[in-house]
């Protein structure tokens, strides 16, 4: 592995990833405008609207509900354009992970700065590519301001420069593993705002989100979609670990962490499955599990030393 | 067999159904009791609550140094703060993974887990050999269904339901076709093969070993037990099992960044050994590196440390050569490799004698002292610090060689924080005539890791197992179709076994209804949705009244599925 750093490139990266935080502000203050004057529905609507459809599509689209007050023509606009900036915001992220990659010659996912830009990168392709499939525009302002808050906190606390990392991450695994960490995570965090939405939604109340039901399927399919990925990368990193430790598991702390979060994503779906535990509960349940995710993401690499060498922060 | 028996039996094996509080035995004696027990711990709530336990047990075990994972720090904090230590202790808090009361929780949860699973395979299994079901008298109330005109031939319907590789079975004036019988197959290998798993993890630590050692450049291994610096076996592993390699470690070679804002960042560790498969096959050359270990019929060794170990000879008062050969030193500080070694020479006349010393690999003068500012050994010194008298190995009680015990030790001459360096080949003579001490060289030692572990396969086949079957169950929809026709008019009617199905499915089916009126040419007009308007209830109203409490299943009958739902109650 070449010492040599392109510093050029390397900078362009950091330049690329600042400027995708405000693109991602920008796109947020959109989103913000088209829900706040948007169209707003009641779940009385909602229900209306189902029962004609009985059996019909299952996801919001069904949703658009009785009309409120006539909104805005300049707020659906704003919400157009808070796509647009969307996307952009998404083509500089991935330039700044692009370049950090080539500047450094290796995967640019090795140490915690890394790590936390391309979940964010993540999260926001996993709304972009629901959303040409699903209307979940709601969604976009919190998205995109986890998703700036989650690269603001990488660049002002996490930021290391660019450079090559230890032996022990030298390893093809890491193309494996932290891939599917990443795009699971990425997942978890749209389902965790689905589920944070869920809580603070009141049903009776004339809203642009949709209803609790509409909230809860989404979470839930993100979460269908992310389970089985977390479990591979888990066991992936089983694997590495054996190659690079000489066992496969041996409850180092974030393999403690990473295995507590798997278990309380399990016990998510079982509640699903339950009756008594649907719902509200089974939402906490996601939230309490969506809490382990990110404290192994973070609190683990701060809090509890252990054998993870990518978890090395500043 | 009866239609209503068939939605009943749609409904059964839904599990929030099936999901109720066992009833509680009234005055039952024991064998109520008992049965009550396995089924309060073969219940849905017990296994979450139990991979709740599991979650919360693992926690301490993250927090609190464990001795499997690290010693060295469980002893630190046994030093540091003693009173707690000794509670924690109590508490198995040192030893999470392998206590009782975390093993007690795991052990319930797979009994849970066994309990749940064997009876659900054995239903499985004969609902897989059963006929789909005979389609109910009113299509039309399923919450997917159409209605039309055609000459639709039930043959032709059977043909397309089987070309949609539904399971298809014909009767008077009807089809009925069933599909997705992978979900519960998937989940169903998902949970044994966590059982396989289990059992795969228990066989490798019987039947498996651990061991570490150390070794400097130069010196060779060969795998027998007391070879090991540490060796942890398991309960049914004996010294003869053991395969019987050897090996050299000619060279160690480790390669840093030599400059900018990451120097002595590591970026290499390379390990040339000499390797013997069993005493009588031909030696074989291997690079041993990180993420690459050495593999000989199935027990690896892994390069998981290195350090530095500079040589010494030793000459006593006597001028008799005490010591001679390499001593490893421990890093203190991983960015410069400074590191600490002890020398003891129980053998050196008329006094013992023992050294500090101070290995600094890259030495450059800091005032009136010497730092190492790289890891790699660029300008190797050593500084010394000579003590002579009794070093207490007699008393019997083990000593780290890593630390020199003082209490009967003085210093020889006067000691100084910053001792001149040694180059290698210079010699320091020591105080009161005591001999002297030459640095002669600067060898490397490594850490190696060696693991025997039988159940890795199996581990990994069963944890792929549980990914296949896991997407399989998350993925996979059941579902039933029927068809009837009668004097020209076909009727379709269908429903899903999978909650949250709904949607995926009502695509499906309006595509069947479009094949089976012959093409794709007109619109599906009569699918699904078109045919419950407001005016006539559709099947799905009284359990979205049911779901008062704000949920309301997203395909009826599947969900909270209300006798309602009966496409034939009358
Ligand atoms: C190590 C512990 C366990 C783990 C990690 C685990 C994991 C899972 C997962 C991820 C699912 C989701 C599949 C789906 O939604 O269809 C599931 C489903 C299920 N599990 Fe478990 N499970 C465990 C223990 C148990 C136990 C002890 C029971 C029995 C009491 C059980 C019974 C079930 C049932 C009945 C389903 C089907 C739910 C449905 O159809 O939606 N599981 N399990």
């Amino acid at each position: 592995m070449p010492a040599q750093v392109n510093e050029s490139l390397a900078t362009l990266s950091d330049q690329l990833i600042l400027v995708t935080v405000l693109l991602y502000l920008a796109a947020m203050i959109c989103y913000a405008l088209d829900l706040a004057f948007g169209r707003a529905r009641t779940a009385v609507a909602v229900r209306r609207r189902e029962l004609v459809g009985a059996g019909g599509p299952a996801l919001p689209e069904s949703e658009t509900g009785e009309p409120g007050p006539e909104p805005a023509a300049w707020a659906a606009r704003a919400g157009t354009i808070g796509v647009v900036l969307t996307w952009l915001g998404w083509a500089a992220n991935l330039g700044g992970i692009l370049t950090r990659g080539i500047a450094v010659d290796r995967w640019p996912w090795a140490n915690m700065y890394e790590f936390v830009v391309a979940i964010c990168f993540a999260a926001v392709t996993a709304f972009l590519a629901l959303l040409t499939r699903q209307p979940i525009r709601f969604l976009g302002a919190f998205v995109t301001v986890t998703a700036a808050l989650g690269l603001g906190f990488a660049v002002l606390f996490l930021h290391v420069q660019a450079g090559p990392v230890m032996p022990a991450l030298h390893s093809y695994w890491i193309a494996i593993h932290v891939t599917a960490a990443i795009v699971a995570s990425g997942l978890f965090i749209l389902a965790g705002v689905c589920a944070i939405l869920y809580l603070i939604r009141k049903d009776e109340r004339p809203s642009v989100l949709p209803g609790k039901e509409g909230l809860e399927r989404i979470a839930h399919r993100a979460i269908v979609i992310s389970f089985p990925i977390w479990t591979f990368a888990v066991i992936a990193g089983a694997m590495w670990a054996d190659r690079a430790w000489g066992r496969y598991w041996g409850w180092d702390p974030k393999e403690v962490w990473a295995f507590i979060t798997w278990v309380v994503y399990a016990a998510y779906l079982h509640a699903r499955a339950t009756a008594g535990w649907r719902g509200k509960a089974a939402m906490i349940i996601s939230l309490v599990a969506f809490g382990c995710l990110l404290f192994n993401l973070v609190g683990v690499n701060i809090f509890i030393p252990g054998l993870h060498s990518y978890a090395d922060v500043p | 067999m009866s239609a209503p028996d068939d939605l009943a039996s749609a409904v059964r094996d839904e599990p929030a159904l099936r999901e109720k509080e066992p009833p509680k035995p009234a005055g039952l004696g024991p064998a109520g009791w008992l049965r009550w027990a396995w089924r309060t711990l073969t219940s849905m709530r017990t296994a979450l609550i139990l991979l709740f336990l599991f979650a919360l047990g693992s926690v301490p075990g993250s927090i609190y140094p464990q001795r499997g994972v690290d010693p060295a720090q469980v002893a630190q904090y046994f030093k540091d703060h003693p009173a707690l230590a000794k509670w924690l202790d109590r508490f198995w808090l040192f030893d999470v993974f392998s206590s009782p009361w975390f093993a007690a929780i795991y052990l319930l949860l797979f009994i849970s887990l066994a309990g749940c699973v064997f009876p659900r395979a054995v239903t499985h299994f004969k609902e897989i050999r059963r006929r789909p079901p005979a389609a109910p008298r009113n299509l039309l109330r399923l919450p997917h269904s159409a209605a039309f005109e055609g000459d639709l031939t039930l043959e032709r319907a059977a043909a397309v339901l089987r070309r949609g590789r539904f399971r298809v079975v014909t009767g008077d004036g009807w089809v009925a076709a069933e599909k997705g019988y992978l979900r519960e197959t998937g989940n169903l290998l998902f949970h044994v093969a966590l059982l396989a798993l289990l059992f795969a993890i228990g066989a490798g630590g019987l039947y498996g070993y651990r061991g570490n050692v150390l070794v400097v450049e130069g010196d060779g291994f060969s795998n027998a037990v007391a070879a090991y610096d540490r060796f942890m076996p398991g309960s049914r592993v004996t010294a003869e099992s053991l395969e019987p390699f050897s090996f050299t470690l000619k060279d160690f070679r480790a390669s840093y960044v030599a400059g900018g804002e990451k120097q002595g960042q590591p970026l290499d560790y390379l390990a040339k050994l000499t390797v013997q498969d069993s005493p009588t096959s031909r030696p074989r050359d291997v690079d041993l590196k990180v993420n690459d270990p050495l593999d000989v019929n199935g027990t690896l060794t892994y390069l998981i440390g290195h350090g530095y170990a500079p040589t010494f000879r030793v000459t006593d008062g006597k001028g008799q050569v005490a010591y001679d050969g390499p001593v490893p030193c421990l890093a203190d500080d991983q960015a410069t490799y400074t590191s600490e070694c002890v020398i003891k020479v129980p053998d050196a006349q008329p006094t013992q004698l023992g050294f500090l010393v101070r290995f600094l690999p890259t030495t450059v003068p800091n005032g009136d002292a010497w730092v190492s500012v790289f890891p790699g050994a660029v300008n190797p010194t050593v500084q010394i610090f000579p003590f002579a008298g009794d070093l207490g190995l007699k008393s019997g009680q083990p000593q780290s060689v890593y630390q020199l015990d003082t209490t009967h030790l003085k210093p020889l001459g006067t000691m100084s924080a910053q001792p001149t360096p040694l180059k290698v080949g210079e010699t320091k003579e020591l105080a009161d005539g005591a001999g002297k001490i030459q640095f002669t060289g600067v060898k490397e030692w490594i850490s190696l890791q060696i693991t025997y572990d039988p159940g890795r396969e199996p581990a990994l086949l069963a944890a792929a197992a549980a990914v296949i079957g896991l997407v399989l169950s998350l993925t996979v929809r059941r579902r039933r179709l029927w068809v009837r026709v009668k004097d020209g008019m076909v009727t379709v009617g269908g429903l899903t076994r999978t909650e949250g199905g709904g949607a995926a499915f009502a695509d499906e089916f309006t595509r069947i209804v479009t094949t089976l009126r012959g093409g794709p040419a007109e619109e599906p007009r009569a699918a699904g949705t078109a045919e419950s308007g407001p005016g006539t209830p559709g099947p799905a109203e009284p359990d979205k009244e049911a779901g008062s409490a704000g949920h309301a299943a997203p395909d009826a009958p599947t969900g909270n599925a209300a006798p309602g739902d009966r496409p034939d109650e009358e």
